[in-house]
């Protein structure tokens, strides 16, 4: 692969971790081997610290996903990982290379170390048996030794966890609000404690007051039981909230890596600076938003691709 | 120039349950002006009725209660009062990926309007102003974005013609309900800073639906806040905004992602 070498990232700005590491993520590259291959990962190198909130942010097709699912191992051809490594230090004291894993110990790891939430997790339940059986289906896969009754206690645990009442076990997905969906999910998520969560927008669909509640939850989960986050999103305010460092992605590379102050207070790409100004601001200054009516001048915003025009003769208000 | 009026609007839908039917207000005695050159956004979070409202407006639905009104007098009724109204009201919808046909070119989405509702013109007149539109959305060439399918355009430009489509028929009065949700963040502000210069170029009234506190201040001049069909909040975008006087729009406005706050307690 003749893919140029990355940037060598700015080491200080609180681009390192704190504390002990979990995750390490070092010069990782995935292609989509299509006529014409897309490297939609490039030289990718990140640490995730213990118990850390790390925000991966960019927009559509920048390859937050791919990279998401690359430390997975949930890749599926044309997807394959052309370089790098990635080493998962687990609480117990050992080191897991995750690009060498095979098999029966690559199903083991997965779920149980590292587990996920899915893109559009609402719909990612299936719709014919009910909560309780999928959650279930976790321990019976991974936990084989423990007992019926066992399972059926932890499941409701589960749910207790997350804020659904574990009266509603028994019920079928398309019975449980959006909201209540993405809590599931996010339980199951948690089914065996894992050291690292992935989560993959997990509240992109949701509205904003709902967004909030699960926002809340998984900072309360994540100090109670102590796990890392990988938050991905392509809303910047989101993530500037409940991070602590933010790497920001764009056509495959990590542009930018501060903690998540730092990020917001001095950002230091361009590309960064773009994606700030595209969020209004509820309380404060538009932005690049103009109002109706207002001066034409700091027109049309940037990372749409198109060029301003000239449309100022045809404005005749 | 177009204004519609929706005066005390109410709307039941009768909803299955476990025991026989109940009914189920989805929209509460709402009255609203929507006046050339001005917009209102509607904000709440899902199922509060903001949809319904759209709908109604739409004459997707009939009110149970109520009166629209356009320019003073009801909306006719019968295929041709609604075909004329149609040509007055149109409607931006939330989803580019679901509301284009993928069976037809953007041309097709954008000329077909134009042909029903000004059936005198020449094609080649409905080709010119095809191009028009395509071009003031900038979707440039015009040319090449009117032989493209929906699935040879991005999220964003779907969005563009969909609006170029809306725009077809030359409506005083647009809907938009969430234009900009599904689109990515990055082009979100591109497609709204576009629907408020087109609307300064028409003098349009815009309805501007939507769960986003910080676009709704911005972009609109007047706010209307939604809780269980019931509006419980109105007022001057900034004044709703800085200075929320109802419960619900404090919690909507806690509930949005503040940097600023975040900021704040890191300072501290």
């Amino acid at each position: 692969m003749s893919v140029p070498a990355a940037p060598t990232l700015a080491r200080h700005r609180g681009a390192a971790p704190t504390g002990p590491v979990v995750l390490t993520i070092d010069d990782v590259s995935v292609d989509y081997l299509v006529d014409e291959p897309v490297h939609a990962v490039r030289n990718v190198s990140l640490e995730l610290a213990r118990g850390e909130v790390l925000g991966l942010a960019g927009e559509s097709g920048c390859g937050k996903s791919t990279l998401a699912y690359a430390v997975t191992r949930l890749l599926k051809p044309p997807a394959v990982i052309t370089s790098g490594s990635i080493e998962f230090q687990s609480r117990e004291g050992f080191a897991l290379d995750l690009t060498a894993m095979h098999g029966e110990d690559l199903r083991q790891f997965r779920w149980d170390k590292v587990a996920m939430v899915f893109q559009g997790a609402m719909n990612s339940l299936n719709p014919v048996i009910t909560i309780q059986a999928q959650l279930e289906d976790v321990y019976s896969t991974h936990r084989p030794e423990m007992r019926k009754a066992e399972r059926r206690r932890r499941a409701s645990e589960l749910l207790e966890r997350v804020g659904v009442d574990p009266a509603r076990l028994k019920a079928f997905p398309h019975e449980l609000s959006g909201g209540m969906r993405q809590r599931v999910m996010i339980a199951m998520a948690l089914a065996l404690e894992p050291q690292v969560l992935i989560m993959d927008e997990p509240t992109t669909a949701l509205d904003v007051v709902v967004q909030r509640e699960i926002l809340d939850e998984i900072t309360r989960l994540r100090d109670e039981l102590g796990f890392a986050v990988v938050f991905i999103t392509h809303d910047l305010p989101l993530l500037l909230e409940i991070s602590d460092r933010i790497a920001v992605m764009k056509e495959g590379r990590i542009v930018e890596l501060a903690d998540a102050r730092t990020l917001y207070t001095q950002p230091q790409h361009e590309y960064t600076r773009t994606l700030l100004s595209s969020f209004p601001s509820l309380t404060g200054e538009r932005g690049a938003f103009v109002r109706t009516g207002h001066d034409e001048t700091a027109d049309e915003t940037v990372a749409d691709g198109t060029a301003p025009t000239d449309h100022a003769e045809e404005a005749d208000a | 120039m177009t204004t519609i009026e929706l005066r005390g609007v109410t709307k039941d839908y009768r909803v299955r349950g476990g025991r026989g039917a109940r009914t189920l207000r989805a929209v509460d005695d709402v009255s609203l002006v929507l006046e050339p050159g001005r917009t209102l956004a509607l904000v709440g979070q899902s199922g509060s009725g903001k949809s319904t409202i759209a709908k109604m407006l739409l004459q997707l639905e009939r009110p149970t209660a109520g009166q629209i009104l356009v320019d003073g007098k009801p909306v006719p009724r019968g295929r041709r009062g609604k075909h004329a109204y149609r040509g007055q009201v149109q409607m931006v919808f939330q989803d580019p990926f679901a509301s284009l046909n993928p069976y037809h070119s953007i041309g097709h989405h954008i000329g077909r309007p134009i042909q029903l509702h000004h059936p005198r013109l020449t094609r080649a007149e409905v080709d010119e102003r095809v191009h028009d539109l395509l071009h003031r959305v900038r979707l440039d060439p015009p040319e090449t974005f009117a032989a493209r399918r929906p699935h040879e355009l991005s999220g964003g430009q779907r969005q563009r013609a969909a609006i170029a489509r809306a725009l077809a028929p030359s409506p005083g009065i647009l809907v938009a309900d969430e234009p900009v949700s599904m689109l990515d963040v990055s082009i979100r502000l591109g497609v709204l800073n576009l629907l408020g210069d087109l609307q300064r170029q028409e003098n349009l009234g815009v309805l501007y639906i939507t769960h986003d506190l910080a676009t709704a201040r911005h972009f609109s001049d007047e706010i209307l806040v939604m809780y269980k069909g019931v509006i419980v909040e109105r007022g001057p975008a900034d004044d709703v905004i800085l200075n929320p006087q109802h419960d619900y729009t404090r919690l909507l406005a806690a509930a949005a992602p503040n940097p600023e706050r975040r900021l704040a307690e890191l300072t501290s």
